[in-house]
């Protein structure tokens, strides 16, 4: 039973991170519709899980559930993504010039080529590089999140940024 | 890629994740490696453009007052929810103005005494010399291996130890239970005088606490803008002055110093 007193404590603990919530669901979902259903659903279970909350890390907490909750939703929503392979050959040393040309086109790499870029990222690395560059997340408040160790955080952080970089090279520019 | 460094460690050094002498090693080696300073140049000029385009997303109104009404069904109120919703729209009566105008009042009651103890409590330009030579002294602890001249984690082995060699009994206090064990002490000079320090640690990181006698009782307590990657925060009680300064998150070291003030010495009234 839970009345009015643990609802306002509750609201005021966690809708302050609400706009972490959504983006890290819309994120995961690459949808407003449904992103906002899975933030919704989302702060209904950490309302119902309130109780257990042991202190700490409240962002923390909640993107943990946002994520579970995005995952299970997906999970049943949408046919699964197609496995990353995690032995990839990465080719990360096309540029080799001295002028570093990749810095340039990373640098002014605009806004709807880094959505898609970033979009277009398996679950997997979209998720560690979205937390650690977007919410500014350290290697163990997205180790807690994703439930992994700080070494897979380290690898999935590594692998999510050369695929970003490749695509960002590989995308079409814009004629200036 | 033929620098073992590049992968290992130009992203840790990006995202700050280093520990002190690993960062330092990291920094005189970017200035010889041109292998890994490209690397990193190109990590900061991805970051860079991912900050700059602003790429979270704001929750739309709509949602927010979603949720704030599925958790009011989620949770039944019989004696306000009802009766109370209608009116909370309806008007600006005179009682919201007295709740309004009295917050209000509040308000600029709080800024004129910030304004008044301010520049009293944070002295002149020596300050920020002081936060100087907290920092310095931070460091050397960490880099000359000199953290601790005496190793315990029991507070009534380090507070004896400090007598004799201080004309002060500073107070220890340890934090264990709440994540942030004593782990030693050693002396430390700082405004020319010997301080004491107090080393705590949180997982891998260290905190080190100095302590010494003031003229002045209490003040408030004061974050320091952070310094090449470290936190500060000095606040004065029962009579000492007191400054915290470590690589923990600015959250940890805020918890960290509000457990300290709790527990440490009671205001004397």
């Amino acid at each position: 039973m839970q009345g009015t007193a643990s609802r306002e404590r509750f609201e005021q603990a966690v809708l302050p991170h609400l706009d972490a919530a959504y983006s890290l669901a819309r994120w995961l979902t690459r949808n407003d519709e449904d992103a906002q259903d899975v933030t919704q659903e989302s702060f209904l279970r950490a309302f119902r899980f309130f109780d257990g909350y042991q202190g700490g890390n409240m962002r923390a907490w909640l993107l943990t559930i946002v994520r579970n909750t995005c995952y299970t939703w997906l999970h049943q929503n949408r046919p699964p993504e197609s496995a990353v392979e995690f032995d990839e050959e990465i080719h990360s040393e096309e540029f080799s010039a001295d002028t570093n040309p990749e810095l340039q086109v990373l640098a002014s790499a605009d806004k709807a080529t880094l959505q898609r870029a970033l979009e277009e990222l398996p679950e997997m690395f979209r998720e560690a590089l979205v937390l650690r560059e977007i919410e500014g997340m350290s290697y163990k408040e997205i180790a807690d999140v994703a439930s992994v160790s700080i070494g897979t955080v380290m690898s999935r952080l590594a692998r999510a940024r050369t695929r970003l970089r490749q695509a960002l090279v590989a995308a079409p520019r814009k004629e200036s | 890629m033929s620098c073992k460094l590049t992968n290992r460690f130009v992203p840790g050094y990006l995202d700050g994740e280093l520990d002190l002498s690993r960062t330092i090693e990291m920094e005189t080696h970017l200035q010889v490696c041109a292998e890994c300073a490209r690397e990193l140049a190109t990590l900061q000029a991805m970051r860079a453009a991912l900050q700059r385009n602003s790429l979270a997303y704001a929750a739309p109104q709509a949602l927010r007052e979603r949720i704030q009404s599925s958790l009011r069904a989620s949770a039944p109120s019989p004696a306000s929810a009802p009766v109370e919703a209608p009116e909370r729209a309806s008007s600006w009566n005179a009682f919201q103005f007295l709740r309004w105008a009295g917050a209000f009042a509040v308000l600029v009651l709080c800024a004129v005494v910030a304004w008044q103890l301010l520049p009293g409590f944070r002295g002149p330009a020596n300050e920020q010399q002081l936060a100087a030579e907290v920092l310095t002294s931070h460091v050397r602890s960490l880099e000359a291996n000199h953290l601790m001249d005496v190793v315990s984690t029991d507070q009534h082995t380090v507070k004896p130890w400090f007598d004799g060699k201080l004309d002060f009994s500073p107070p220890v206090e340890d934090l264990a239970s709440d994540g942030f064990p004593l782990v030693g002490g050693r002396l430390d000079y700082l405004e020319g005088r010997q301080v004491a320090a107090l080393v705590y640690q949180r997982r891998k990181h260290f905190i080190n606490v100095f302590v010494w006698p003031v003229a002045a009782g209490s003040g408030s307590t004061q974050i320091l803008a952070p310094q090449q990657g470290y936190n500060m925060t000095r606040w004065s009680r029962g009579g000492f002055q007191f400054w915290a300064v470590s690589d923990v998150s600015a959250v940890d070291l805020a918890e960290f110093v509000r457990l300290l003030e709790t527990r440490s010495v009671p205001e004397s009234k």
